[in-house]
């Protein structure tokens, strides 16, 4: 019905390498940027800067994180330290007084060095190992952050982003933020989306399937895994510093520890691998979760008329948080993108769901 | 500086390194049947902690009795994590998996502080803390006793490996489709492991607690309890006792002389930088099986 393909007929190989074959995909695609694109206009200002803007800069990220883990397979349990790196050189280009477009490119590049110092791990071992490396060089990282005044000014400071400017234009206001997250968030979507009809795409996924056997067919995994790690922590370290400049508006160690990078690894996950959309539908349920278990706790408790210590309160939402990753890896191991993917199968060939799809 | 004082530093090391690997063996086991790097295992020696407490200062039972009493709840608490999470998800990519043990972790420490709130409680083992002096150096008793606990531990586990169901954990270890074929229970097999793995992380969380306390703070126990493993090769229990050692000595020599370079707190760092060099030099540990990678 929606997703109707009759008509569909590909007379040239541009078309037939289309992203979005089926029209019904393209308006809903459309559509959305529309309302993205108006959304300042149609929620209000709290809703867009406290839902609509976190919600856009933490896809970004878990899209990033999606480019090594869902396409090139490779655990990488140390991305917040990544986004870390991106941050702090970014602000401190800007302090420095660099533009802001010079900074957001520094910090795009050292995080992708120091992102590639992840990977030399990654050319070394894989699966189980690789994850308990990236873990501990988040470790380190966070070591690293917390001991050393002068990038951080000590554990518990905070350093502020001197005011945001691109384009020569200072960018203050709610909507404005909104648009540069937005931008990024959309180039980043566009890159990915036709990531897989690249080469390095097609080397990558080879790559996660099976490195070794990817290596004897001529692929080389060695260098495919390089610049998976180098391409996502470019990402990764861009993004970090517009969470700062769009979002937090200083920067400490805090933000960027060793459960951020759990947390973006759910967004994955809990999305699915190596799916866009789930990338975005991920983020905003872990972003949500530990708002509406708080809501729904405090009013479930004050219905049964209990007396809850505020202690309680507090761990509830993260208890939620937990049992969210638990339930949707054993319900649904392939994530929110499959359920998506699922209905717009049913979709596809409704209402004959004995069709072969 | 003084020799007397490194000795004594690398003894009370090595003592601590034990009590890592009373954590580090929980893994271990768990690993060992299958394959599963449990991420929770730091959560589960909190919850041990917790639930010796619970039976001891709030239902009033002795502490002799509070901690099997904690065990077998634990026992049966593996039991549950292996029935409802882990065997839904045979088979799939290492990185749900891992996922899973990440988010079990989560929930456990986060529903241990709902419950019984974040202050941290005495242990109240009873352990004297008089100096103890043995030749110039002055070690810790506390630790003492839990070296010597791990030691058990660890001769148990022996012993239990040369039984008749210990052979059959081992023989699912090795291969499980094999041990299937010739009527092995697998899944049964891996189910105790995961229960055994919790019960000793009771024993674990009691130590620590005497230690430091009963707190969040022994859930972090994990880095140390997996770099203990890994440096011992992740399926060899007597791997994980030897790494302890040295991991403790390490730990303790190292960051006794890395601290006034750095201004404080590198035992976290020794201990990272460890579990890299480990998996970057020899990943499959001191005694770990190497395996062999076909297409």
């Amino acid at each position: 019905m929606f997703f109707r393909q009759a008509g569909i007929k590909h007379t040239d190989y541009g078309a037939d390498r289309e992203l979005f074959p089926i029209p019904a995909d393209r308006y809903m695609l459309w559509g959305l940027l529309a309302l993205a694109v108006l959304a300042p206009v149609l929620v209000r200002d709290l809703t867009l800067n406290s839902y609509l803007l976190p919600w856009l800069i933490w896809t970004t990220a878990a899209l990033g994180l999606n480019l090594v883990l869902g396409w090139a397979g490779q655990l990488h349990l140390g991305y917040a330290a990544v986004m870390a790196v991106g941050a702090y050189s970014g602000v401190h280009a800007a302090r420095f007084g660099l533009p802001w477009e010079a900074a957001i490119l520094i910090a795009g590049l050292s995080a992708s060095v120091i992102g590639s110092l992840f990977a030399v791990a990654a050319l070394r071992v894989k699966g189980l190992y690789l994850a308990l490396t990236t873990l501990a060089m988040q470790f380190v990282m966070d070591w690293v952050l917390t001991h050393s005044p002068d990038i951080t000014g000590g554990s518990h400071a905070s350093l502020q982003a001197p005011p945001f400017r691109l384009l020569g234009q200072r960018i203050d206001t709610d909507a404005g933020l909104y648009y540069v997250a937005l931008a990024w968030c959309v180039l980043v979507t566009i890159f990915l989306l036709n990531l897989r009809r690249t080469a390095l795409g097609r080397a990558l996924v080879a790559v996660r399937e099976k490195d070794y056997a990817a290596a004897i067919l001529g692929v080389n995994s060695f260098r495919y895994k390089l610049v998976a790690f180098a391409a996502s922590a470019f990402i990764g370290g861009i993004t970090g510093l517009l969470l700062v400049a769009c979002f937090y508006f200083s920067v400490s160690p805090e933000q960027y520890n060793v459960n951020v990078s759990i947390q973006v690894l759910a967004m994955v996950i809990i999305g699915g691998l190596g799916s866009i959309i789930g990338s975005y539908f991920g983020a905003a349920l872990i972003l949500l979760t530990p708002g509406i278990a708080n809501g729904l706790f405090a009013w479930g408790s004050e219905l049964l008329g209990l007396q809850l210590s505020p202690e309680t309160l507090a761990h509830v939402p993260n208890a939620a948080y937990g049992a969210l990753i638990v339930g949707f890896l054993i319900v649904e191991p392939l994530g929110l993108g499959k359920i998506y993917g699922n209905i717009r199968n049913y979709f596809l060939v409704w209402p004959f769901g004995y069709v072969k799809k | 500086m003084e020799a007397v004082f490194v000795l004594e530093l690398a003894a009370n090391g090595a003592l601590t390194g034990l009590l890592y690997s009373l954590v580090a063996i929980g893994l271990v086991l768990i690993y060992k049947s299958s394959s599963v790097p449990n991420l929770a295992q730091g959560a589960l020696t909190m919850m041990g902690a917790y639930l010796v407490l619970a039976f001891a200062q709030q239902a009033g039972a002795p502490l002799w009795l509070a901690i099997p009493l904690a065990m077998v709840a634990m026992f049966g608490a593996g039991l549950a994590i292996e029935r409802v999470a882990l065997r839904q998800l045979a088979g799939r990519p290492i990185v749900m998996i891992l996922m899973l043990t990440l988010g079990i972790d989560i929930f456990l420490r986060a529903t241990i502080m709902a419950i019984w709130g974040g202050t941290s409680r005495p242990m109240g083992l009873g352990v004297s803390y008089d100096p103890l002096f043995v030749g110039p150096l002055l070690i810790s008793r506390v630790h003492l006793i839990g070296a010597s606990i791990t030691v058990g531990v660890f001769l148990v586990f022996l012993f239990f490996f040369r039984t008749r169901l210990g052979i059959r954990l081992r023989a699912i270890s090795d291969d499980y489709t094999a041990s299937w074929s010739v009527g092995i229970p697998v899944e049964g097999g891996i189910a105790l492991s995961w229960a055994l793995a919790a019960a000793v992380a009771t024993v674990g969380g009691v130590l620590w607690g005497e230690v430091q306390g009963v707190d969040q703070a022994l859930s972090f126990l994990l880095l140390k309890a997996l770099t203990v493993a890994v440096l011992g090769g992740l399926d060899s229990v007597g791997g994980a006792v030897l790494a302890g050692i040295l991991l403790g000595v390490l730990e303790n020599v190292v960051s006794a002389y890395l601290d006034p370079l750095v201004g404080g707190g590198s035992r976290d760092l020794v201990v990272a930088a460890v579990l890299i060099l480990t998996v970057m030099i020899r990943p499959h540990g001191l005694f770990g099986r190497h395996d062999i990678e076909r297409v």
